[in-house]
């Protein structure tokens, strides 16, 4: 099996998941600076409009926001047992496993779903329909812009995400991966935690302003 | 100068004589250093050149550190020369002698308005005095624009949202080119006109020449009665707001516990942005009047509060 | 030809990578960093051959103060598409995709890049952007020059410029892509014995470039996303009237294009770098400093953008702090200019179009990276951004330095990636009328912007007439002296003698193959056991 997994570039398997590796951590280091613009953009606005930014998150979701969360966290935890089966070679271990966290991004997804509904219902939508009373309504809105483009960024991560655990879990039910080749399966696992990671950061800027005290 | 094959712009203000001695400073190094590589590069490439079996090639320097540190450190030294000097020369343009005039400048697709405090208006033309430093505040209606004029060696870009300073002492009577200098749409390259400095006699003529009815802070407090601005901070208002005489330039105490400078910007933002300017001890209630003053209102009534007196220096 | 050979290796049997499939398919689903190469280098010519287009009818419009032939919005709408299409589709892919992809695995002794999959669809990516960003400026009528101001863009500008913003978004994804391959190639394939020192200093800069790439492009992606974002909805965070502020978006785009000029430097020094001791027959001076003189300019241009900001509104303290700050990044060239001059010193130097191409570079990059000076000085940019000065001093930084590096390469290693040898003395020629056309095209530049004339002008004042005229002759000279290379190189792809493997006599990996390399470039993969650049010093 492993004979045909070997890229002529490469010197042998370790060599060629190294390199996949070293891959996908450069790939999350200009992810960092992708979505680190939009969070600059979003400090940027916060410090400007302390009050409006404040009034207009205690809008969100807060419920919703919680609970996925929560999926997102067990999902991370689902994939961690992933890579620890690929390393000790069970590969169908990793492909249920690996179902169960793209199960949860995917409620994650209908959850978020629920919530876009609930939103558009609102009148949140930025534009002329828009509307939330707030110490500066423009600021509000703004606030409604970048809520709108970093969750749907970070929604689009995930489909992406589940997209590569169903492609990679699948070749692991066939027993592709073993002990000494499974980088796919934790190149799929680092990118996941990532998206994650992001997620914990949006829920503290999105959902908790304007909450406390 | 040549007319025909012009190299250098007019200087008309007193910033564009220590500029001119700049220039030529940066020139002189440049030449130089540009010397130095050209005659370097051809003497090598003539003496070195492959069938030229005369040179000597043997003992080559192998240890180049410190010829390394040498040219760093000299390139090091020689620019931290002239960051210093360009430095000085910038914050001097940054800071506006106190006695300076204040003119208020609108920059719009595609012209430039001019109000003086006495209420004189111009488009595409500015007239100063000579010898009398001006300051102009500026803003814009609707994208980025840039003003520049060349004789005075000064840019600034002028955006919408907010003021901008810019101030000059012009020390040579003339009619010197203004242009925009950020690019602003369709017909950038026709917004520009002319600026005349005039001796201080013809200025006051000027002045007489094309005075309105009613000075800038005249027009100022017409609107500050009509906007209902004197209903809660004018003289007899019983709604316990700020008051305006005497604020100009002073520290105000912000409600959220910080604390800013009322300059013109503040003065405007507090008018179009009433929440994000909030006084201590004052409850917010003032409406915004963004979007029912336009930036040349605006600039009145800045002028007009300006007018009340300024805070104690 | 006197071969100084690093490593033995055996002459490849078998064909080359040029004749192993000669299907069109083989050419468009190839993984060979060498065929990508290509398809990469026909591309990036059309691109240059459109923006030059697009720059001819610049020049010509400015022989007039009234503009000869286009009205304003036209001028407007052609010096946008010059802009957007140099930038992005000819300078920032232009060596590294070229010769970055050909020669990386080459010099490194290994058989491909790390990721030959992602970098064929880097090469699609890279075209389909380029479709939409054409479609865009030609269909549409988007008239806000490259830098995309803010709340120009976003509130004045047409429905095409959400294509031609999206074109580039997708372009910053090849670029990305590129610059991920190139970093973790140089990390991770680098053949035994290949220590960092002992890499040639094409490979430093592509790694310095390939960071940049990485890092900066993800800012412009997210900066041009809410540009978009707020020309559709009308509410954003860059427009005052939207509830934003315009200086955000300076400041986004800034952190992206400033370090996007030393992409477009970096690796024409490190091209740079190989010619000169190629033609000097000695091993480049200062080894150490040239290659990290690369990563300090990787690294503190990041920390500079605010020097496009000067007259912009920031704060005065803000304008102290980059203005030193672009000083400090000045001294790494300079020590390059200076490291090449002393490799001149005592070497037995030779003149092929290559080495002339590179002797005009550091002329040209010399006067540009010196009038970076004159507009890092505080008070002195104050009066000349935003006028023809700064044209001329980036044109002089990325037409005479990074076009001239470009054209060193092209025929350094023609012989490599063709097989074939160019026309010498057309070469020379093309070389020598390029350098005078560019010359007479930019530098009455900038006298035109020291007199006060703004960048983007469709018309102008009689007075700077006489300079406007000089520029537009100089530019119909450099234009010829450009489409030249088109006739005697595509000439030589048929007629032009067979090349050896190592023509120039020159060390590097990518000599000890065969021109053409094979497909998998060494039969064996080579053992380094000495350092580059490994000239021998003649007898005293």
């Amino acid at each position: 099996m492993s004979e045909h997994v070997l890229e002529k570039q490469f010197v042998d398997l370790a060599h060629q998941s190294e390199t996949a590796e070293l891959g996908i951590w450069g790939f999350i280091a200009t992810e960092v600076l992708f979505l680190g613009g939009l969070f600059a953009a979003y400090g940027f606005f916060r410090y400007l409009h302390p009050a409006a930014i404040a009034q207009a998150a205690a809008h969100t979701d807060l419920k919703i926001g919680a609970a996925n969360t929560a999926l997102l966290l067990t999902s991370s935890f689902f994939m961690s047992w992933a890579s620890l089966a690929a390393r000790d070679g069970e590969s169908r271990i990793v492909a249920r496993v690996m179902f169960v966290a793209a199960a949860l991004g995917v409620v994650f997804l209908g959850l978020k779903a629920i919530e876009y509904t609930d939103d558009i219902h609102e009148h949140l939508w930025p534009g002329p329909g828009f509307s939330l009373p707030t110490a500066d309504p423009k600021a509000g809105e703004v606030f409604y812009f970048i809520y709108w483009l970093l969750t749907g960024i970070h929604a689009l991560h995930l489909m992406a995400g589940i997209g590569a655990i169903l492609v990679i879990a699948n070749r692991a039910r066939h027993g592709v991966f073993t002990r000494a080749y499974h980088a796919p399966v934790r190149v799929v696992s680092l990118y996941w935690h990532f998206v994650d990671i992001v997620w914990i950061f949006l829920f503290a800027l999105i959902y908790l302003p304007g909450r406390g005290g | 100068m040549n007319a025909a094959l012009p190299f250098l712009p007019p200087s008309a203000s007193t910033i564009a004589g220590e500029f001119n001695i700049l220039f030529a400073g940066l020139l002189a190094i440049t030449c130089a250093v540009l010397g130095l590589v050209v005659v370097l590069m051809f003497r090598f490439c003539a003496h070195y050149r492959r069938n030229n079996e005369a040179a000597d090639r043997g003992h080559q320097t192998e240890k180049s550190w410190h010829w390394e540190v040498g040219w760093t450190a000299a390139s090091f030294v020689v620019f931290l020369g002239l960051y210093a000097w360009g430095a000085n020369i910038y914050l001097r343009e940054h800071h506006p002698p106190p006695d300076a005039q204040d003119i208020y400048v609108v920059g719009k697709q595609w012209m430039w308005k001019i109000e003086h405090p006495g209420g004189q208006r111009e488009i595409d033309a500015l007239h100063v005095a000579l010898n009398r430093p001006v300051r102009l505040v500026m803003t814009s209606q609707d994208v980025i624009h840039g003003f520049f004029v060349p004789a005075f060696r000064l840019k600034q870009d002028v955006l919408p949202g907010r003021y901008v300073t810019l101030w000059f002492d012009p020390d040579r009577p003339g009619r010197y080119a203004l242009y925009c200098s950020q690019f602003c749409g369709t017909a950038h390259a026709e917004m520009g006109g002319e600026v005349t400095v005039m001796a201080p006699g013809d200025f006051q003529q000027w002045l007489a020449a094309n005075a309105s009815d009613a000075t800038l802070s005249g027009d100022g407090a017409v609107l500050f009665h009509k906007t209902g601005c004197d209903g809660c901070h004018g003289a007899g208002a019983r709604v316990a707001a700020p008051k305006l005489a005497g604020l100009y330039g002073g520290p105000v105490a912000l409600r959220d516990g910080g604390s800013a400078i009322a300059d013109e910007d503040f003065i405007r933002g507090a008018i179009l942005e009433p929440a994000e300017h909030q006084a201590a001890g004052y409850e917010p209630v003032m409406p915004s009047f963004a979007g029912q003053l336009d930036e040349e209102q605006v600039v009145a009534l800045v002028a007009y509060i300006k007018s009340l007196g300024s805070a104690p220096q | 030809m006197t071969a100084t050979t690093i490593v033995e290796l055996p002459r490849p049997r078998g064909d080359s990578y040029l004749t192993d499939g000669t299907t069109l398919s083989s050419w468009l689903l190839t993984h060979d960093h060498k065929r990508i190469a290509i398809l990469y280098c026909l591309s990036i010519t059309v691109f240059f051959f459109i923006g030059g287009a697009a720059a001819a009818l610049i020049r010509l419009n400015l022989i007039t103060p009234r503009g000869l032939l286009l009205d304003a919005e036209t001028y407007n709408r052609i010096f946008t598409l010059h802009g957007v299409v140099m930038v992005w589709l000819f300078l920032v892919p232009s060596i590294p995709t070229t010769f970055g992809n050909f020669l990386l695995p080459l010099m490194l002794g290994a058989k491909d890049l790390a990721f030959p999959r992602i970098n064929l669809l880097s090469w699609y990516l890279f075209v389909l952007s380029g479709v939409i960003v054409l479609a865009g400026l030609i269909g549409g009528s988007v008239d806000t020059g490259w830098t995309f101001y803010e709340p120009l863009s976003s509130g004045y500008a047409s429905g095409a410029l959400v294509v031609v913003v999206g074109g580039i978004f997708v372009n910053g994804f090849s670029s990305i892509l590129t610059g991920l391959n190139f970093v973790v190639t140089i990390h991770r394939l680098r053949a035994p014995g290949l220590t960092w020192y002992r890499l040639p200093i094409f490979c430093w800069s592509t790694y310095a470039t390939s960071v940049i790439l990485m890092l900066a492009t993800p800012v412009l992606a997210v900066t041009l996303l809410l540009v978009a974002a707020e020309h559709l909805w009308g509410v954003g965070v860059f427009d005052p009237a939207h509830g934003g502020d315009p200086l955000l978006f300076q400041h986004m785009f800034w952190f992206y294009s400033h370090p996007a000029v030393y992409i477009m430097i970096l690796p024409g020094m490190g091209v740079v770098s190989e010619i000169v001791p190629a033609f000097a027959r000695k091993p480049l001076f200062g080894y150490h400093f040239v290659a990290w003189s690369s990563v300090a300019i990787a690294v503190i241009g990041f920390l500079v953008w605010g020097h496009h900001m000067f007259v912009a509104g920031e704060s005065i303290y803000a304008a102290l702090v980059f203005s030193f700050l672009s000083f400090i990044v000045a001294v790494p060239s300079a020590i390059k200019v200076f490291n090449w001059l002393a490799t001149l010193h005592k070497g037995s130097i030779s003149f092929e179009a290559p080495m002339l191409y590179a002797l005009g570079f550091i002329l040209l990059f010399t006067i540009g990276g010196l009038t970076g000076l004159f507009l890092a000085t505080l008070a002195f940019d104050e009066h000349v951004t935003a006028t023809y000065f700064v044209v001329a001093h980036f044109h002089y930084i990325m037409v005479g330095g990074m076009v001239s590096a470009y054209f060193a390469a092209l025929h350094y290693w023609w012989p490599k990636v063709t097989g074939r040898l160019y026309p010498e003395s057309w070469a020379r020629f093309a070389a020598i009328l390029i350098f005078f056309g560019f010359n007479l095209t930019f530098f009455p530049q900038f006298i035109l912007g020291y007199l006060g004339m703004p960048r983007r002008y469709a018309t102008y004042p009689p007075e700077f007439q006489v300079w406007n005229v000089f520029s537009s002759a100089g530019a119909s000279i450099l234009a010829a002296a450009y489409v030249l290379p088109l006739f005697y190189l595509t000439w030589s792809l048929f007629r032009g003698e067979r090349a050896p493997g190592n023509p120039w006599g020159a060390t590097g990996l990518e000599w000890q193959s065969a021109s053409p390399p094979p497909t998998d470039n060494f039969e064996r993969t080579p053992r380094v056991t000495r350092p580059p650049y490994d000239y021998p010093e003649p007898a005293a």
